[in-house]
C-alpha cells in the first residue's frame, strides 16, 4: 500500500515525506519483531490457495436411496465411491474402519440387509434400495447389543480399530449359524483380523452373545 | 498360587492396606466406545472445511543418484494444490533422530525402494495418489545392496560393530569337551498395525501448527515438526488420543507423515491429511530387524554351557533409526535366563538399500533369544537329553547369576519357581512320554513340546529416557482430569493409569478422565515403549495426585480441627473418625480456601547405570519372567503346522489389571507366534517388497489362536519398587513364542534324533518342508 493512496492513517494524521510508520505498519513490524526471537524467521503468509470445487465426474454419479440405520437417505453420489467412503465421508459414520481398503481386514464389516460385507470393496451404488446397518446402527441408543455388551465383559478389544468391524462380523456370524462351538466360530470370524490378537475374549465373547442373542430372538 | 481369575482378591500396598482400585480388572476406559464404533481416531476427526490430502510420490529404485523428477504432469493434474520436494522445506529435510541421516523427502540419492521423493497435495486423498503417479524420475540406477549376506560382503555398516565379552570365549571353546556351531536366520515383521500411519495438521496464527498424530512418541513428533518447519518445538502442538496399534511401529517412524502434513498445512495455509495407503505403508516403513546369527557353543556331556559366541548381523536397513537401542537389546537378551560362563556378544549393523527397520514389541530381545533357545535345543539334541532338563540345569542360579553384561540377577528363584510350576500344571512329562511315543510310529504327522522359560530386563537402555510427567486437576466438583506422556495403543496404559489416581484419591475409577496425550500439557516426554509405559506414567501420575492430595488434607483437618494423620480418602469420601464428607465437597472447600488443585508430577527410574562406552553399570531396573509350553503338530508331507495346546504362566509382578494383562500376554504371544511361523518378508531382486498386503502377508487370524489357550499370572509382588509392585507386560509375552519354535524343532527332531534341526524362523510350511526333507535324506 503506498502512501499516495492513503495520504492520511488511521489515526488521521498527515506524515512528511520518507518512511511512514503507520499504525498499520507498526502493527506489521511488531508482529515481525515478536515472532522473530521465537521462530528465528519472519513467518512468511503463506500463499493462498482458494478452495477448489471437488472434481466433476460427468456421467459418474448416480441418485441412490437406502436405508441406513433405519433412516431412509437419498444422495446424489459418484458411482465409484465405496460403501465405506460413502459411510465415513458423506454420512459421518466412522464406526467401520479402513484397515487395508482391500477386501482383507475386515475393519470395515457391515450389514446389507442383514449379511455381513467388506464395505471396501462394495460399491455404494450397490446399496440402492437395501438396508444398510453399521456398527453405530446396531443398539437402539440405550443398551448395548448383547455382543457389544459381551465384548466388553471379554475384554475381546486392545486398541479397538477391529473391534466395529469384529462386532458386526459376529453378529452376522450368530445370525448366520455359524457360532454353534468356538471351533465353527474360530473358522467363520477368520475373515477379520485382529491384530492386537485379542482372539481369545472375542471367540469367548460370541460365544456368550450367541447364547444371548438366540434366546432374545 | 496362579490367578488366572480376573480378579486377584486381597491385594494391598506396601503399607497393608486393602487396595480399592488398583489390582482389580477394569476394561479399558474407551471400551463403550470401541464397541459402539464411537472411540474417534485420527481418521474419524470430523475434517476441517477445505482440508488437503497427501500422497507421496515413491522412490522407483533401490539405489541410486536421484538427479531429478519431472512434476510437470503432476502439477497439472487435476484437484492438485501443491506439489512438495526436498526444496520446499523451510527448516531442516531431516527426520533421523540423531544421526542426521534419513531426509523428510529424498535429496539428491535415493535410500531405499519407496522412498517418499515428493508429496502431492490435492483437494481428495484419491486426487493425489492418482497425480503422484505422472512423475517422471532421472536416477541413475546402482546395484542395491539388500540382504544380510550382501551387506557382509560388502561391509556395510550403519554403526560400528559392537560386543560384549565377557570371560574368555575363546579359549574357553577350545577346551570344552563338546562344541556346536550353526547359524540361524530370523525373518523380520511387519507391524501390520490396524490403523495406518496417518498424521494431520491444521495451521494457526502466527507460524503455530496443531498436529494430530497417530504416534507412540508425540515429543519426537513435535520436535522433527519443528525441525522440518524451521520453528520453536512451543509453535508446534501434538496431540495422540488414541493409536489403533503401534507395536514399536509408530515410535520413531510416525514423525515423516506428521511432518509432512506440517509442511503441506504451512504451505497450503490450509489442514492437511496424510494417511498412509497399506501398501504404501507396507513398502515405505520400517519393520522388525531380521537377523542372521552365527553361533558357537562349548559344553559338557551333560549339556551344561560352558561358552557362547554369537555374532548377531542385524539388517538395519538404510539409516540408524533406532538401531542403535534394538540391536543392543539384542545382545542384552543373547543368553536369556541361562548361565554363560564365558561369552562373546558380537554384534553388527548393517547397512542395506531397504526402509530403515526400527522398533517392533521386544525391540530386538526376542532375536537375541530365539537364537539362544536354538542353541539349547541343539544342545539338547547332541546329548540326548530332554531339552527341558537342559534349560533347567542353566538357568541362572545362586551364584551363577552374572549376564554377560556384568548385571547380577537377584530374583533367580522367580523364574526358576514358575518353569517348576508349569512344567507341573502343563503336565510336561506325561505328555513329552506321549509324543514320544507318537512319533515312534513313524508316521507323516509329528508332534513336538517345548517349554521355554524367559527373562527380560525392563526399562529404556539409554538411562535418560527413563523419566515421565504427569498432569492432574481436581474440579470443584470432585472430578478428575488426568493426563501423561504416555500413549493408549490397546495396551490399556490409560486405565491403568486412571486406577493409580483414584486409588490415590480414594475415588471411584469413573471419576477420572484420561485425556488425550499431549505436548502442551505434559512436555518432553519419553516415547510409550519398552514395557514402560504403566511403570513411568503411574508413578509420575501417583506423584501428581499425592501432592494435590497433601494439599486437600490441611483443608479438611482446619474444617473440622482434627489431626492430619486421621484424615482417609476411600471410596469417594474423606472422613475423620465420625465426620466425613464427599471428596467433590472437600475439592469445592478447597477451592474457597485458595488451594491449589491442579499439579504435575515426574518420576524417573531409580539406579539406571548402564555406560555404553565402558560397558558397565546397571541396564535394567528389573527383570519379568515367564514361561509358556507349546505343543504343535506337523505334517511331514506338507510342511504344514498346527499350534495345539500353549500353557503360559507369566510374571506380571502384582498385576495392576490381570484382565488387561492376561490379554496383552494372549495377544503378545499369538503376534509373536506369527513373527516366527507365518509372517514372512519378501524382497525381490530389486529390492521392491513383493510381500506388501495381507493377501500375501499371513497375519494370524482367529483359526490361527491354540484351540487350547491357558495363561496365568504368577501375581507375585515386584521385588524392586515399582507402581503397586506391578511390572511391565506390553513386550516379554511376545518372546514365549519362541516355544512354539522350539516344539517344531522338536517334532522335526524326531525324524533324525540326534541331528540338528536345519530350520530358520519363520518356520513357514515351506521352510518345515524343507526341513524335513533335509533330515529325511
Ligand atoms: S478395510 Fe475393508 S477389508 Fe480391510
Ligand atoms: S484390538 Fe487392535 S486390531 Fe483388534
Amino acid at each position: 500500500m503506498s502512501q499516495s493512496d492513503d495520504p492520511v492513517d488511521d489515526d488521521g494524521e498527515r506524515h512528511g515525506a520518507g518512511p511512514a510508520l503507520t499504525r498499520r505498519s507498526a502493527l506489521q513490524v511488531g508482529a515481525v519483531l515478536t515472532t522473530a526471537p521465537l521462530t528465528g524467521q519472519a513467518v512468511a503468509a503463506p500463499r493462498t490457495y482458494p478452495l477448489m470445487a471437488r472434481p466433476a465426474a460427468p456421467g459418474q454419479t448416480m441418485k441412490l436411496g437406502a436405508t441406513i440405520n433405519g433412516r431412509q437417505f437419498e444422495a446424489e453420489i459418484d458411482a465409484r465411491t465405496s460403501l465405506l467412503d460413502l459411510l465415513r465421508e458423506r454420512f459421518g459414520l466412522t464406526g467401520a474402519k479402513k484397515g487395508c481398503d482391500h477386501g482383507q481386514c475386515g475393519a470395515c464389516t457391515v450389514h446389507i440387509d442383514g449379511r455381513r460385507v467388506a464395505s471396501c470393496l462394495t460399491l455404494a451404488a450397490k446399496v440402492d434400495g437395501r438396508r444398510v446397518t453399521t456398527i453405530e446402527g446396531l443398539s437402539d441408543g440405550k443398551r448395548l447389543h448383547p455382543m457389544q455388551q459381551a465384548f466388553i465383559d471379554h475384554d475381546a478389544l486392545q486398541c479397538g480399530y477391529c473391534t466395529p468391524g469384529q462386532i458386526m462380523a459376529a453378529v452376522a456370524c450368530v445370525q448366520e449359524g455359524h457360532a454353534g462351538s468356538r471351533d465353527q466360530i474360530r473358522e467363520y470370524m477368520s475373515g477379520n483380523i485382529c491384530r492386537c490378537g485379542a482372539y481369545v475374549g472375542i471367540v469367548a465373547a460370541i460365544e456368550e452373545a450367541a447364547g444371548k442373542m438366540g434366546r432374545r430372538a | 498360587m496362579p490367578a488366572n481369575d480376573t480378579e486377584l482378591a486381597g491385594n494391598v500396598d506396601d503399607a497393608g492396606r486393602m487396595l480399592d482400585v488398583v489390582a482389580k480388572s477394569h476394561p479399558q476406559d474407551s471400551a463403550r466406545l470401541h464397541v459402539t464404533g464411537a472411540a474417534t481416531y485420527i481418521d474419524d476427526i470430523r475434517e476441517p472445511a477445505g482440508t488437503l490430502h497427501l500422497a507421496c510420490g515413491h522412490a522407483p529404485v533401490a539405489r541410486g543418484e536421484l538427479r531429478g523428477v519431472d512434476l510437470a504432469a503432476v502439477r497439472a493434474a487435476p484437484c492438485v494444490v501443491a506439489v512438495l520436494t526436498a526444496a520446499d522445506v523451510p527448516g531442516q529435510n531431516m527426520i533421523a533422530q540423531a544421526f542426521a541421516d534419513e531426509p523428510l523427502l529424498a535429496e539428491g540419492r535415493v535410500l531405499f525402494h519407496g522412498q517418499p521423493v515428493f508429496a502431492v497435495v490435492a483437494e481428495t486423498r484419491e486426487a493425489a495418489r492418482r497425480a503422484a503417479r505422472l512423475a517422471t524420475f532421472d536416477v541413475v540406477q546402482e546395484t542395491p545392496i539388500l540382504t544380510i549376506d550382501d551387506a557382509l560382503a560388502a561391509g556395510t555398516r550403519v554403526l560400528p560393530d559392537y560386543d560384549f565379552v565377557h570371560g574368555d570365549a575363546t579359549s574357553a571353546l577350545s577346551t570344552a569337551p563338546r562344541t556346536l556351531s550353526s547359524q540361524l536366520m530370523i525373518g523380520g515383521q511387519e507391524h501390520f498395525y490396524l490403523e495406518g500411519m496417518i498424521g494431520m495438521a491444521i495451521p494457526g496464527e502466527g507460524g503455530t501448527m496443531t498436529v494430530y498424530s497417530s504416534t507412540q512418541d508425540p515429543t519426537e513428533v513435535q520436535h522433527i515438526t519443528a525441525r522440518i518447519l524451521g520453528v520453536p518445538e512451543a509453535s508446534v502442538m501434538v496431540e495422540t488420543r488414541r493409536l489403533g496399534g503401534g507395536f514399536g511401529g509408530k515410535e520413531s517412524q510416525a514423525c515423516q507423515w506428521a511432518a509432512l502434513a506440517a509442511l503441506a498445512a504451512r504451505a497450503t495455509g490450509r489442514p492437511c491429511k496424510m494417511r498412509l495407503d497399506r501398501d504404501d505403508d507396507f513398502a515405505a516403513t520400517g519393520k522388525r530387524h531380521d537377523f542372521r546369527a552365527d553361533w558357537q557353543v562349548g559344553f559338557d556331556d551333560a549339556g551344561r554351557l560352558l561358552a557362547y559366541d554369537v555374532a548377531l548381523n542385524a539388517r538395519c536397513g538404510c539409516s540408524v533409526d533406532l538401531s542403535v537401542g534394538v540391536v543392543d537389546r539384542a545382545m542384552f537378551h543373547a543368553g536369556n535366563c541361562y548361565y554363560l560362563p564365558d561369552a562373546t556378544i558380537r554384534s553388527r549393523r548393517l547397512k542395506t538399500d531397504t526402509v530403515s527397520n526400527t522398533a517392533f514389541r521386544g525391540f530386538g530381545g526376542p532375536q537375541g533369544i530365539l537364537a539362544i533357545e536354538r542353541v539349547l535345543d541343539a544342545v539338547a539334541h547332541a546329548t540326548g537329553r530332554d531339552p527341558l532338563d537342559v534349560r533347567k540345569d542353566n538357568l541362572f542360579s545362586p551364584g551363577r547369576d552374572v549376564t554377560p553384561y556384568g548385571m547380577k540377577v537377584d530374583d533367580t528363584s522367580v523364574l526358576r519357581d514358575i518353569v517348576d510350576e508349569l512344567e507341573a500344571t502343563s503336565n510336561y512329562r506325561a505328555r513329552r512320554a506321549d509324543i514320544t511315543a507318537f512319533n515312534a510310529e513313524n508316521g507323516i504327522l509329528r508332534r513336538g513340546i517345548a517349554l521355554a522359560p524367559l527373562q527380560f530386563g525392563i526399562s529404556f537402555t539409554l538411562a535418560h529416557m527413563n523419566q515421565a510427567g504427569a498432569l492432574v486437576n481436581v474440579y470443584q466438583d470432585g472430578s478428575v482430569l488426568l493426563n501423561h506422556g504416555g500413549t493408549e495403543m490397546g495396551q490399556g496404559l490409560f486405565v491403568k493409569v486412571a486406577q493409580v489416581v483414584a486409588e490415590e484419591f480414594g475415588i471411584p475409577l469413573e471419576a477420572v478422565r484420561p485425556t488425550a496425550t499431549s505436548t502442551a500439557m505434559v512436555p518432553n516426554a519419553s516415547p510409550t515403549a519398552a514395557s514402560a509405559g504403566s511403570d513411568l506414567n503411574g508413578m509420575a501420575a501417583r506423584v501428581a495426585a499425592a501432592k494435590i492430595k497433601a494439599r486437600m488434607v490441611p483443608v479438611a483437618s482446619a474444617h473440622w480441627d482434627v489431626a492430619p494423620e486421621s484424615i482417609a480418602f476411600a471410596r469417594g469420601r474423606v472422613s475423620s473418625g465420625n465426620k466425613s464428607m464427599t471428596f467433590g465437597e472437600l475439592a469445592s472447600l478447597a477451592r474457597k480456601s485458595q488451594v491449589s488443585l491442579s499439579a504435575t508430577g515426574h518420576y524417573k527410574t531409580p539406579g539406571i547405570t548402564w555406560d555404553r562406552d565402558k560397558r558397565t553399570g546397571k541396564p535394567f531396573y528389573y527383570f519379568a519372567f515367564g514361561a509358556a509350553c507349546a505343543e504343535v503338530k506337523i505334517d511331514t508331507l506338507t510342511g504344514e503346522m498346527k499350534v495345539e495346546r500353549v500353557d503360559i504362566l507369566h510374571d506380571v509382578g502384582s498385576s495392576l489389571n490381570p484382565a488387561i494383562d492376561i490379554g496383552q500376554i494372549e495377544g503378545g504371544f499369538v503376534q509373536g507366534m506369527g513373527w516366527l511361523t507365518t509372517e514372512e518378508l519378501v524382497f525381490d531382486a530389486k529390492g521392491r517388497l513383493a510381500t506388501h498386503a495381507p493377501s500375501t502377508y499371513k497375519i494370524p487370524v482367529a483359526s490361527d489362536v491354540p484351540a487350547d489357550f491357558r495363561v496365568a499370572l504368577t501375581n507375585r509382588p515386584n521385588s524392586a519398587d515399582t507402581i503397586y509392585r506391578s511390572k511391565g507386560v506390553g513386550e516379554p509375552p511376545l518372546v514365549l513364542a519362541t516355544s512354539v519354535f522350539s516344539a517344531i524343532t522338536d517334532a522335526l527332531h524326531s525324524l533324525r534324533p540326534g541331528a540338528q534341526v536345519p530350520l530358520h524362523a519363520p518356520a513357514t510350511p515351506e521352510r518345515i518342508l524343507m526341513a524335513a526333507e533335509s533330515l529325511r535324506s
